[in-house]
């Protein structure tokens, strides 16, 4: 599929939904002409012959990165707390969680 | 190092030269913004400190007493770190990064976070939640982005050195704007621990000094194996500070000509004069081709957002930061991170979010990779005939506020010639060379391949010697 | 991923002409001493919120390392399950829950580190394994003001992050089960196999070994049917309800004419049936891609060659040497017990000692629930017990009661301790003219016995067993009785 096809506001509906992004409509409507915008201008990467070309996700090639199993001091829960938006009882406090999978 | 040999020595005092700076932030600050904090009592102790060690027979370290800002994207611990965002604004760390640690064991005095594009997505610092930096060359200008605030403070004097983070060109095309050094080292060089993340293949800390020397000191200091970062490459670096004593008798600088163009007449004439200047102190000038490099921008707008749209997803309301309240947690999510995060940053989230989604991840994010392995293939190739290359930082001086902001693309063009070695893993640097338009800064970038520090700091210590510039 | 049903052989079990098929994806926690990608304690139990660390938190600038002890007890996991040990990449998988403090879980995608491996029921059967991965897991919720703590109709949760990071391994079965009772043998085999390697404690009951079961039917020769994913089965017991409920339900809408929709469905004990949870339209794009902070891993075969030399022996093992030593079927249900409580090592070792290893082996099953892997009692002592009653020297209730005995003593000389009850067996001679005096005294019962009643005998035996004041062994006598009849 090529770059520049359009990006429709059901699509940029979608894609909010999933950044858990509230835009309004207004908002939609004006993030969809600057993404359809920026993905013409990203087209050209269509005319590019990417046959057998392997991804590169990392630029420097590194395997087998590991630390030991042993238990170090973490931080602490008063000073994370106290950072926290709300908390209750030692823990974070969020409103009913609804909507969501459980 | 001047101001650390002379603290170390006992002929400075850290206290002195912390008061200078202050002075300067002082009658400065108000106009240019470097900082979204300045640490006066923090550093105050620090330097007090360092002053007490040296009084007590110890040696600080090789930074001692030097006065040095962070991009306030780095975790400092106890020290809000807001990345320029709403969503961050008075956030406090638990913990230091690496880079910030590595530093202060230095024997460093930090004395402020400074401003940036918010969490580092920007050219020109004008996307920043808290108010823009002010170029202190011309106070109309942008001072570029994303690390705005560090190359300003640098060049108005507020700090010796400062650290910012370069993901696509976010050091070095402010260093060019606001005529200083910065460097972006290879990736994997210096720990990303604790530098909160925009694009995690991508990013970098590195310094932004005033010469050439100061910067591969920063790197010496903060760069090396970190065991809290796997992508930390291991083995020990040779020390750049010995790198650059070597001068360019048959380095091979390679120019590419196939580069996109666009730069303007005065940025392209400085590039003329720096190949004439290695020229000159005895560099080979050799023509290279690297023809995948203008799909860069492409690749990187592809890559990085969508990298982004997950590193940014935690700012949910739910452990620190902002949060907007609601009837439920899903609600709570939509309505805080729509509040808490400015419009740059949202669409970025947008287009890197619809760049990995079912049934696109092909077309984009996953071409965008294959995109990414031909750039770096293509500049291989080109290190096979040349040491280093030379290309323009920035396509034009500072620019005036405002001027880029209707088009969102217009600003991304700012970084078409520094992306690319992002993509590639590569370490690029900006030098201070000469003026442009306006009587204002141009830099010039010098590229190398990967680990291929020592031979662009050489290159670079050469343009400084050309333009007179004194250890 | 798809799978076409095979052809049909006969031999498929039905349920009204129903096939069932189920698969079981099952999450261990490691015993690791720290999580997957960060140093905070691995502990169950502990205060909330005090194992966390910047990883943890999902706080700004946070990083993960991997953590060595958990791909060798993966790598265990994999060998154990027969599968191929490859190199492997990690993910992220993108999605917004509260106890997921990155946003983004990351795990294993396109290459996990085992593939292409089977776990054995004690029957025989194999039940393919697709993959067994690392993933970390999440924090927990806790829900208040709702019903009995549920989501629905909480006023709040509160969330304890210890366990986020905690690592796992994802156990992806194929959908080669037929009937819940095969589906809960491998847990209970799985979770035999995870004790004895060291990998985990799993126990679903605390949450360390979790189980979630894809069912559907189908008619044989048809394509498989819609499958649903049953969640929030907390035992064993429950698994198999849980699976019988579900075929059921499914078999009762097919006949109905009515479409089973795909989805998640959650278990409730209390009523006994699965309930909608979410349909699958609703579900996350999790929008997978390679976790930039994290590189390969590629175990060298070195490494892998030492776990594999550092296994222990297996149940499926064990109960197979067992099986040979004692000519019992690996399935029988002594073998099978005494292998679950480790004590087969013993009845071996009673067997080196000189003893009976099929006494032995009734023995050790009835008698030594409470020792553990390691009885009190010396091998040699249960050894001398068997060799009299194979000499024929104490009858088998005879040495039921030397038995409990020794057991409750942890050890004793059988002889010594027949001797002190009075216990005798009766030899061969004697027992025969006891048998043919009985016969004689019992003439009517006799003949009914001999001409067909069966049940006749027992009053024989009863009689045997009443003049020999116990002494004769009622087994010799039943063969001397059938023995007379047929002559």
């Amino acid at each position: 599929m090529g770059v520049s096809q359009r990006i429709t506001t059901a699509d940029v509906v979608k894609v909010a939904k999933l950044a858990r992004l509230d835009l309004d409509p207004e908002a939609i409507e004006r993030t969809t002409a600057q993404l359809a915008g920026m993905l013409e201008h990203f087209a050209d990467i269509d005319a590019l012959d990417l046959d057998g070309v392997q991804p590169m996700n990392q630029p420097y090639p590194l395997t087998n990165v590991f630390r030991e199993d042993v238990i170090l001091v973490g931080l602490d829960r008063e000073e994370v707390l106290a950072s926290a938006p709300e908390a209750e009882d030692g823990r974070f406090r969020v409103p009913p969680i609804l909507g969501l999978d459980s | 190092m001047q101001i650390a040999a002379g603290v170390r020595a006992g002929t400075l005092k850290a206290a002195d030269v912390l008061e200078e700076h202050l002075a300067r932030i002082d009658a400065r600050e108000s106009d240019v913004h470097a900082f979204n904090l300045v640490m006066t009592d923090q550093a105050r102790a620090a330097a007090a400190a360092v002053d007490a060690a040296v009084a007590a027979g110890n040696d600080p370290g090789p930074l001692a007493g030097v006065p040095v800002a962070l991009k306030d994207n780095m975790c400092t611990h106890g020290i809000p770190t807001t990345c320029s965002s709403k969503m961050l604004q008075g956030w406090k760390p638990p913990y230091d990064a690496t880079a910030v640690t590595r530093l202060a064991a230095a024997g460093a005095v930090a004395v402020g976070k400074t401003n940036l594009d918010e969490f580092a997505m920007g050219s020109s610092t004008e996307n920043s939640a808290f108010g823009p930096t002010r170029n202190p060359h011309d106070l109309s200008r942008v001072p570029g982005g994303s690390s705005g605030g560090s190359a300003a403070a640098v060049a108005a004097g507020f700090a010796s050195v400062s650290l910012g983070s370069d993901t696509g060109g976010s050091i070095r095309q402010p260093a060019a704007l606001c005529g200083v050094v910065g460097v972006k080292p290879t990736y994997g060089y210096v720990s990303r621990y604790g530098l909160v993340a925009f694009a995690s293949s991508l990013d970098q800390i590195g310094p932004f000094t005033h010469t050439v020397e100061d910067s591969a000191l920063l790197l010496d200091v903060i760069g090396g194996h970190d065991i809290l970062d796997s992508t930390s490459i291991p083995a020990l670096q040779p020390s750049l500070r010995d790198a650059i004593k070597q001068d360019v008798t048959g380095l091979r600088v390679g120019r590419i000509t196939d580069l996109p163009e666009g730069a303007d007449p005065d940025v392209a004439e400085r590039l003329e004069a720096a190949f004439d200047a290695l020229r000159a102190a005895g560099a080979t000038i050799v023509d290279v081709q690297v023809p995948a490099f203008s799909y860069g921008l492409t690749a990187y707008y592809l890559i990085a957002p969508a990298e982004a749209s997950s590193n940014l997803a935690r700012y949910d309301g739910v452990r620190y930061g902002l949060r907007v309240n609601a009837a439920d947690t899903n609600a709570m999510y939509g309505a805080t991170r729509v509040a808490g995060f400015g419009e740059e940053v949202q669409r970025r989230i947008m287009l890197g979010t619809y760049a990995l989604s079912a049934g696109y991840y092909d077309a984009y994010y996953g071409k965008a990779l294959k995109v990414r392995r031909l750039i770096a293939d293509d500049f291989d190739r080109a290190y096979q005939h040349a040491d280093v290359l030379l290309t323009p930082t920035s396509p034009t001086v500072a620019f005036p506020f405002g001027s880029k902001s209707d088009n969102p693309f217009a600003m991304y063009l700012c970084d078409v010639y520094t992306i690319p070695t992002n993509l590639a893993g590569h370490p690029a640097m900006s030098v201070p060379f000469g003026t442009g338009a306006e009587g204002l800064p141009v830099g010039v970038q010098i590229l190398a391949g990967t680990l291929g520090e020592p031979q662009m700091f050489r290159a670079a210590a050469a343009l400084e010697r050309a333009m007179g510039v004194s250890k | 991923m798809v799978y076409k049903a095979g052809a049909v052989t006969g031999d498929e079990i039905l349920v009204d002409g129903w096939e069932l098929i189920v698969g079981l994806e099952v999450h261990v926690e490691l015993a690791t001493a720290t999580k997957l990608f960060s140093a905070s304690a691995n502990r169950f139990g502990d205060e909330p919120n005090t194992n966390i660390d910047p990883v943890t938190l999902g706080l700004p600038g946070a990083l993960p390392v991997l953590n060595r002890h958990a791909v060798e007890l993966a790598m265990r996991i994999g060998l154990a399950l027969n599968c191929t040990i490859q190199p492997s990449t990690f993910h992220r998988k993108n999605y917004f829950y509260p106890d997921q403090p990155k946003a983004y879980q990351i795990s294993q995608y396109d290459q996990p580190i085992n593939i292409d491996g089977f776990l054995a029921l004690p029957g025989g059967k194999k039940i393919g394994i697709e993959r067994a991965h690392l993933e970390e897991d999440t924090g927990k919720s806790t829900h208040i003001g709702g019903a009995g703590g549920r989501i629905h109709g909480s006023d709040y949760s509160l969330i304890d992050f210890n366990r986020a990071g905690v690592p796992l391994v994802e156990i992806v079965s194929r959908p080669d089960i037929r009937t819940s009772e095969e589906a809960r043998q491998y847990v209970t085999e799985l979770r035999s196999i995870l004790v004895a390697i060291g990998a985990s404690d799993a126990k679903m009951e605390e949450g360390s070994m979790r189980c979630d079961a894809n069912v559907s039917v189908h008619k044989p020769g048809m394509p498989y049917g819609t499958r649903c994913e049953i969640k929030n089965v907390n035992s064993i017991r429950s698994l198999g309800r849980a699976i019988d409920y579900e075929m059921r339900r499914q078999i009762d809408m097919n006949e109905a004419g009515e479409t089973v929709r795909q989805e998640t469905r959650h278990w409730n004990e209390n009523d006994g049936r699965t309930h909608t949870l979410r349909s699958k339209e609703d579900a996350d794009d999790y929008r997978y891609f390679l976790e930039p902070d994290l590189v390969p891993l590629d175990p060298s075969p070195e490494w892998i060659q030492a776990v594999r030399d550092a296994m222990p022996m297996l149940p499926g093992a064990r109960r197979a040497r067992l099986s040979a030593s004692t000519g019992q079927p690996a399935d029988a249900e002594a073998v099978m017990v005494v292998v679950e409580r480790g004590q087969d090592d013993y009845v071996l070792e009673v067997a080196a000692a000189g003893g009976d290893v099929g006494r032995a082996l009734i023995h050790v099953k009835e008698g030594f629930a409470d020792e553990g892997s390691t009885p009190t009692v010396p091998a040699a002592d249960l050894a001398g017990l068997t060799r009299l009653e194979i000499g024929g020297q104490l009858t088998a209730t005879q040495a039921k009661t030397v038995l409990a005995e020794i057991v409750a003593n942890g050890g004793g000389d059988a002889a010594a301790i027949a001797a002190a009850k009075g216990f005798e067996a009766m030899d061969t001679g004697a027992l025969e003219a006891m048998v043919d005096q009985i016969i004689a005294d019992n003439a009517a019962v006799w003949s009914k016995f001999c001409s067909g009643e069966d049940k006749a005998m027992g009053a024989l035996v009863g009689a045997a067993m009443k003049a020999s004041q116990g002494k004769a062994d009622g087994k010799l006598v039943t063969a001397l009785l059938q023995a007379k009849r047929t002559a």
